[in-house]
């Protein structure tokens, strides 16, 4: 393993220790460092802590925040709230899925330049169908649209 | 010149995502500029990010207020704010063709503010503006006045009940959790809104986090709780943020912390960010999920109240549960009872959305119909199309249709539609709204979100589910609707925890109220609504048609064919039905049925 990442593991290590921090917390801290949950480092904790990886695998595949592989440099978040829903989400993408060449399951590009996810509701229902592309905001989208919207992100 | 000036940006998510930031920056620089001419204005300006007003469908919205002269604008755009503070500001007129009109009026007048009272009015950052308008008075009273019995007292007399879903009448579940000995009692403010169509919850945050924390300190001396959590959805970052905010800001003047108020009650709140599982919001998972485990419930009793957090006595309420207890205190429990219908008191939140006028986030006396929602408040269906239905509780809940317009809406009126309160989302569909795709579209997301802890939820929402699909896509089978029946029912008998009970809803009321549409999906294979696209056929109306050649590279399977500014054809037999032509086409040439 990396120094580096060592280091970075050790820190949210002795962090969780001084704050009690529970399984959950030391998850969202290693992928706000490393960006998705990798195996190495799930390891490397559980050895470091003494808890089994498979507590820790429990954890990571239960709850929609955590990644267990890399993800793009720009995130696509198209909202599939019921309002969204209702207003053609879905047309959007498919649209997307078409545009970025992903196939059936696949959410990241060959090239890494984009992950495309859903999301339950972002709660901005006046605005539907709604997506999120990294922090910023596409109110009343269209497929259409939302092929020129990405556009500034593929360079 | 020493006029008093105020001007409000909507800065709520739907605020921020029409443009508000920039709407705020270029009042900034506009101001800058006028005021090299007129240096007082900017002396007396306050530019303030307000929280969510409510009627988001108008956003970005701005008051403009000078001298206590308030001008409410709508559809704000960056380029308009020159214009605006030149003419409104600086020459003293206001853009007659910019301001809101009777209806924005009208929709706000229909309804009662408890919980939505100061937002929009104030400062969610500043805790002086939530002290203006009495702020932390009703928890400095019970602190330092009232004994844990008189307050629970009160809060039982108010008729208050859980506005998370359940209903239950929150005095009562207080008065459990303090009967219990033990060194420790948590409180919990589940902020874990997870409906699809819910945002009610985020914007009490977003525009008022410290009617929350106020809440819970009540809370926690009624109960003898010296340690509190918020446990909130890691997707909304800004009502993470202002939540923080507000908690530091609270600690510094020691409404937490230790001693609060000069007494000897020791009191403070944790956030705990939720990681995004929709079953976190039932109670005995939400415990789990702050113990660090994987959220999965567990059986009750025992309830939470005698056996929750680590073992001990636990409250957990919701935000605007939590946000009703400081205005109960305030003004009494007879006031707060007054408002109203018989066994449900008080008032609800609403995220009204879906075809409908006007969207947004709306606050309504318990038993206000339906009806007057929708049309009064909602200002009918967008686009003047028909109205279908109303679905309410989000998956847990159901769909109302139109012969129950006059419902009252409370916690025993939905319920005895096949339908629920939930947290209170309300989305309202017309004509074009397929009723078996959107049970489909429920089931989707409860069987994704099912913990798969118990049998009867994590298999029966994905057969459900199953079944949905097939009739969707042309593949129904007689008998389907009966068997989706039987096996709703026994979901709904047989689940552990909340979510399993109430996933088959969407679909006991669909077949309820609009069983002819099932038929039609299995018997005729139509989809009266002509959502479900696989049991669509398109084809283009030649003389509608102008040539564009739009649809052709918009469709993925080359089924389109046609020369450039002649009539395109739609070969059916590579056709996959995907409505991309449908979605291209400027012309309305392309045709679905």
């Amino acid at each position: 393993m990396e120094k580096q990442m060592e280091e970075v593991l050790e820190s949210i290590y002795q962090k969780s220790v001084a704050h009690g921090d529970n399984i959950i917390t030391v998850l969202q801290n290693m992928q706000n460092e490393l960006g998705y949950i990798q195996e190495e480092a799930v390891y490397w904790y559980s050895k470091r802590a003494n808890i089994p990886a498979s507590q820790f695998y429990g954890v990571a595949t239960f709850y929609s925040q955590f990644h267990l592989n890399p993800r793009g440099k720009n995130i696509i978040t198209v909202c599939s709230g019921t309002v969204c829903h209702v207003k053609g989400a879905q047309r959007i993408v498919s649209k997307l899925k078409e545009e970025l060449k992903l196939k059936d399951k696949e959410q990241t590009t060959k090239d890494m330049n984009f992950t495309l996810e859903n999301v339950n509701c972002v709660g901005a229902c006046s605005i539907a169908p709604v997506v999120i592309v990294n922090e910023k905001v596409f109110g009343k989208q269209s497929p259409d649209k939302m092929v020129k919207n990405i556009k500034p992100y593929k360079e | 010149m020493n006029r008093e000036i105020t001007v409000n940006v909507c800065m709520g998510t739907g605020g921020i995502a029409a443009g508000g930031e920039q709407v705020m920056k270029a009042l900034k620089q506009e101001f800058e500029a006028a005021g090299i001419k007129n240096a007082k204005i900017m002396e007396n300006c306050k530019l303030h990010k307000v929280g969510c007003r409510g009627f988001c469908a108008r956003d970005v919205l701005v008051d403009v207020t000078i001298d206590g002269e308030t001008s409410t604008y709508q559809y704000i755009e960056e380029k308009m704010v020159k214009r605006l503070v030149q003419d409104h500001v600086v020459g003293g007129k206001p853009i007659t063709e910019w301001l809101v009109g009777d209806d924005y009026h009208t929709f706000h007048e229909k309804q009662t503010k408890i919980v939505l009272h100061d937002l929009g009015k104030i400062d969610p950052e500043s805790i002086d503006e939530y002290l203006g308008v009495d702020g932390y008075k009703a928890a400095q009273k019970v602190v330092a006045e009232m004994t844990p019995e008189e307050v629970i007292k009160t809060i039982k007399d108010s008729g208050l009940r859980g506005r998370g879903g359940g209903g239950f009448p929150a005095g009562v579940k207080w008065a459990f959790c303090a009967a219990n000995e033990s060194d420790q009692r948590y409180i919990i403010c589940n902020a874990d809104e997870g409906d699809p169509g819910a945002f009610m919850d985020r914007s009490v945050i977003e525009g008022n986090p410290h009617a929350v924390i106020e809440g819970m300190i009540i809370g926690a001396y009624a109960i003898g709780s010296s340690l509190g959590y918020v446990y909130i959805r890691a997707e909304y970052p800004l009502a993470v943020d202002r939540l923080h905010t507000a908690l530091n800001a609270a600690r510094e003047r020691g409404y937490l912390g230790e001693k609060l108020f000069g007494t000897d009650f020791n009191f403070d709140i944790k956030v705990k960010l939720g990681a995004g599982a929709f079953v976190c919001g039932e109670e005995t998972a939400l415990i789990a999920s702050i113990e660090g485990e994987r959220g999965m419930p567990r059986a009750k009793p025992p309830f939470p109240a005698n056996k929750g957090l680590w073992g001990k006595p636990t409250i957990i309420n919701n935000v605007e549960t939590f946000a009703n207890v400081p205005p109960i205190i305030n003004k009494g429990a007879d006031w707060f009872a007054s408002i109203g219908s018989e066994k449900s008191k008080g008032t609800k939140v609403i995220a009204l959305t879906g075809k409908i006028r006007n969207t947004g986030l709306i606050e309504i006396p318990m038993g206000m119909t339906l009806k007057e929602i929708i049309y009064d408040i909602g200002g009918g269906i967008e686009g003047d199309k028909l109205f279908k239905a109303v679905q309410t509780g989000g998956p847990s809940g159901g769909c109302i249709p139109q012969q129950y317009i006059d419902l009252p809406v409370h916690y025993e009126g939905l319920q005895s539609v096949g339908s629920m309160m939930g947290s209170g989302g309300m989305v309202v569909l017309d004509e074009t709204d397929c009723m078996v795709a959107i049970a489909k579209f429920f089931l989707t997301f409860t069987q994704e979100e099912s913990c798969g802890k118990c049998v009867p939820c994590r298999i029966g929402t994905k057969r459900l589910l199953e079944i949905l699909t097939r009739i969707t896509e042309g593949e129904g089978r007689k008998g389907d609707i009966e068997l989706l029946q039987q096996l709703a029912e026994d979901v709904r008998d047989s689940s552990l925890c909340g979510l399993g009970m109430s996933a088959p809803n969407p679909v006991i009321s669909t077949i309820k109220y609009f069983r002819h549409e099932y038929e039609a999906h299995i018997n005729q294979k139509k989809c009266p609504s002509k959502t479900c696209n696989k049991l669509l056929t398109f084809f283009i109306r030649e003389h509608q048609c102008v040539g564009c050649g739009m649809c052709i590279r918009a469709c993925a399977v080359n089924a389109i064919t046609g020369e450039k500014k002649q009539p395109h054809h739609i070969d059916q037999d590579k056709c996959i039905k995907c409505g991309s032509c449908f979605d291209a086409c400027k012309f309305n040439a392309v045709l679905k049925e």
